[in-house]
């Protein structure tokens, strides 16, 4: 006890408390401390760098709005319709969760394409940041999924043709298609047990998402943040702390966000509520205008410009797999488009070609949309596939900043 | 505008507030302190719609009155409804039911004779306890602790007490009513079963939960249910 080399004795005067007794046993306060509060962040970020924020809160208020309406609904092709109801007209409060949870599947999707598309254009997944690309990929699908079974829930009339046309999509496949579209939703149509297992599917993995993003968060707290110029910070001065510089700058994005948000919740409810899905499902009288919710219109434009029903359903589920790819299809060191002139350009008719399918799959690829949609569809594999191995080519001679601080004085 | 922005303050090791001079350090302290006071308002005020969606429904729309018809019911029986998930005893008495109800030798042995206590409406606090002496209602949970009489409407000279004059049993702990639901002295429960608001739109309609026209009573505003 006298043994003034001993280590233990000082840090045991130094460290009083209840806090630095738990750290010592269990880091939460260190480890925070090092990820959240000093965490180096490059100083350049720009307003797109706040979606991955504003998507993990978005991600926490589906998650207790979800919790709550679960509570009073009731998974059975006779009650589901009449308890959403319930909710929305008895249940106090209950129109007001269901709204924020209805606005915010759009909002989280239409964050999450920002979020990639921010990916695409400076170069996120580029080495050493391809497992934070390929884990934010599988979130894209696992979102998806949810979303769409989400939708099923309220067994309107939407619903139920929504989860029919998806299982005929799968019947479309050579083979097993008939089998495997019996097996999954349970019976001939879909019904009671094709419901019930929509309402856990969704449940299961919205936490299923929680957890992957975790993983995510943790695949990006190793490598670091990209930033507008895609170079790595050279030194401290590249850098800021995480507090409280995008603390802060986080919590603007998150209220301007939140502002939107509840805009739509309060005054615009019918921009994300189907009219039609307010009619009780009847398996004997498909509804006249028969379309998916505005995020997967993208994709239901690619199926429908395909003139083969299979052919549509590997094009459509090729266009989120062709992503996976992306950081071994493009060939060059430089990540941010703003240093690629051929790619930069080549990722704004990416967008417009996105954009477009969105309103090729709205007007059931009829007339000119069909051609507009075929255009559309091939430049987007052609982008991937061919322009961004290729583009790497025509990138001689382009000299990168000299650090980011150094950049930022020069006004780059 | 001051020395705290990124770009100034490039000693690149104390990126930290706590290095700035004294007065930044207050202002920042300030901002801090109303960032987080505006941050806890907006966290408590979108708590509060999932507080309120655990809050129990709409009573008044969950709660309609409940409409029966008597006339099929025989004198001497009784048939037993369920409002606001308690059973309601409508008994439909016999004349000399009615006659045993009045006398003084029965008020001599009751705790309340004469319904002093607010465990009715006003249109019941009578020697029936009802609208109309021939039916009576009332809510069939004991006051002691809430077990559900039993319906015992015969007179009988031993039987469950010396000299009964018909009314209800508790099978819990004993308690004794009689047909109008008043307690026996030396029983366990407090106060007499309760009456429900009714009203009688017709001679053999019951309207359990509405009460007649021009009068006003709560039934949540009585003793104990």
């Amino acid at each position: 006890m006298t043994d003034a080399g001993s280590r233990d004795r000082p840090d045991e005067q130094e460290k009083a408390g209840l806090v630095p007794w738990l750290d010592a046993r269990l880091p939460v306060v260190s480890a925070f401390r090092r990820e959240y509060v000093d965490y180096r962040t490059p100083r350049n970020l720009n307003g797109l760098w706040n979606f991955g924020a504003i998507l993990t809160v978005v991600l926490l208020v589906m998650l207790a709005t979800g919790i709550f309406l679960a509570v009073n609904y009731t998974p059975t092709a006779a009650g589901a319709f009449a308890s959403i109801e319930a909710i929305d007209r008895q249940l106090p409060s209950g129109w007001l969760l269901r709204s924020i949870h209805v606005t915010g599947a759009s909002m989280f999707l239409a964050a999450l394409y920002i979020h990639l598309f921010r990916g695409l254009y400076y170069g996120s997944y580029k080495a050493p940041r391809e497992v934070l690309w390929l884990t934010g990929l599988v979130l894209l699908a696992m979102v998806m999924l949810t979303a769409f079974a989400g939708y099923v829930l309220p067994w309107g009339q939407m619903s139920y043709w929504g989860a029919d046309v998806a299982g005929k999509a799968v019947d479309a496949i050579p083979g097993v298609g008939p089998w495997l579209e019996h097996f999954l939703q349970g019976g001939d149509a879909p019904g009671d047990v094709s419901l019930h297992r929509f309402f856990i599917l969704h449940m299961v993995l919205a936490f299923a998402v929680l957890g992957v993003v975790g993983i995510h968060v943790a695949a990006l707290h190793v490598t670091g943040s990209n930033n507008p110029l895609g170079i790595e910070p050279r030194g401290a001065g590249d850098t800021l702390p995480f507090h409280p510089y995008y603390t802060s700058k986080d919590a603007l994005g998150l209220i301007l966000f939140a502002l939107l948000f509840a805009v739509v919740v309060f005054f615009l409810p019918d921009v994300v509520f189907e009219a039609e899905n307010f009619r009780p499902a009847n398996p004997l009288h498909t509804p006249a205008d028969i379309e998916p919710e505005w995020y997967f219109l993208p994709f239901y434009g690619i199926l429908q410009s395909v003139p083969s029903k299979f052919g549509g359903l590997l094009a459509s589920v090729g266009a989120i797999l062709v992503l996976f790819l992306v950081p071994w299809l493009d060939r060059s060191p430089i990540r941010s488009a703003r240093f690629r002139p051929l790619y930069r350009a080549c990722m704004g008719v990416l967008v417009v070609c996105f954009v477009l399918l969105g309103f090729v799959g709205r007007h059931h690829a009829q007339g000119g949309w069909m051609i507009a949609g075929r255009i559309a569809v091939v430049y987007y594999f052609a982008h991937f596939l061919v322009l961004l191995p290729l583009s790497a080519r025509t990138e001689r001679g382009i000299v990168l900043p000299d650090g980011i601080a150094g950049a930022g004085r020069r006004g780059a | 505008m001051t020395t705290t922005g990124p770009l100034e303050t490039d000693n690149s090791a104390t990126d930290s507030p706590a290095s700035d001079s004294p007065a930044t350090g207050k202002r920042r302290d300030f901002l801090t302190l109303l960032t987080l006071a505006a941050g806890g308002a907006g966290v408590a005020a979108f708590s509060w719609p999932f507080l309120d969606s655990l809050r129990p429904g709409d009573s008044g729309a969950a709660r309609p009155p409940v409409d029966v018809d008597v006339s099929k019911l025989p004198p001497g029986q009784q048939i037993t409804v369920v409002w606001h998930g308690s059973p309601v005893f409508i008994t439909h008495r016999t004349p000399q039911a009615l006659e045993r109800l009045q006398q003084a030798s029965l008020a001599a042995r009751l705790r309340d004779p004469s319904s002093a206590a607010l465990q009715q409406p006003p249109y019941a606090a009578n020697w029936h306890r009802s609208i109309v002496p021939a039916y009576g209602v009332v809510v069939g949970i004991c006051t002691h602790l809430g077990c559900v009489p039993t319906y015992s409407p015969a007179p009988d000279p031993t039987t469950p007490v010396a000299n009964w004059p018909g009314g209800y049993a508790c099978p819990c702990h004993g308690s004794k009513f009689d047909l109008a639901g008043r307690v026996f002295i030396g029983a366990p429960a407090p106060y007499n079963l309760p009456v429900p608001p009714y009203a009688m739109p017709t001679p053999t309609t019951i309207r359990i939960g509405a009460n007649p026209p021009g009068t006003d009573f709560d039934f949540s505003s009585i003793q104990q249910i």
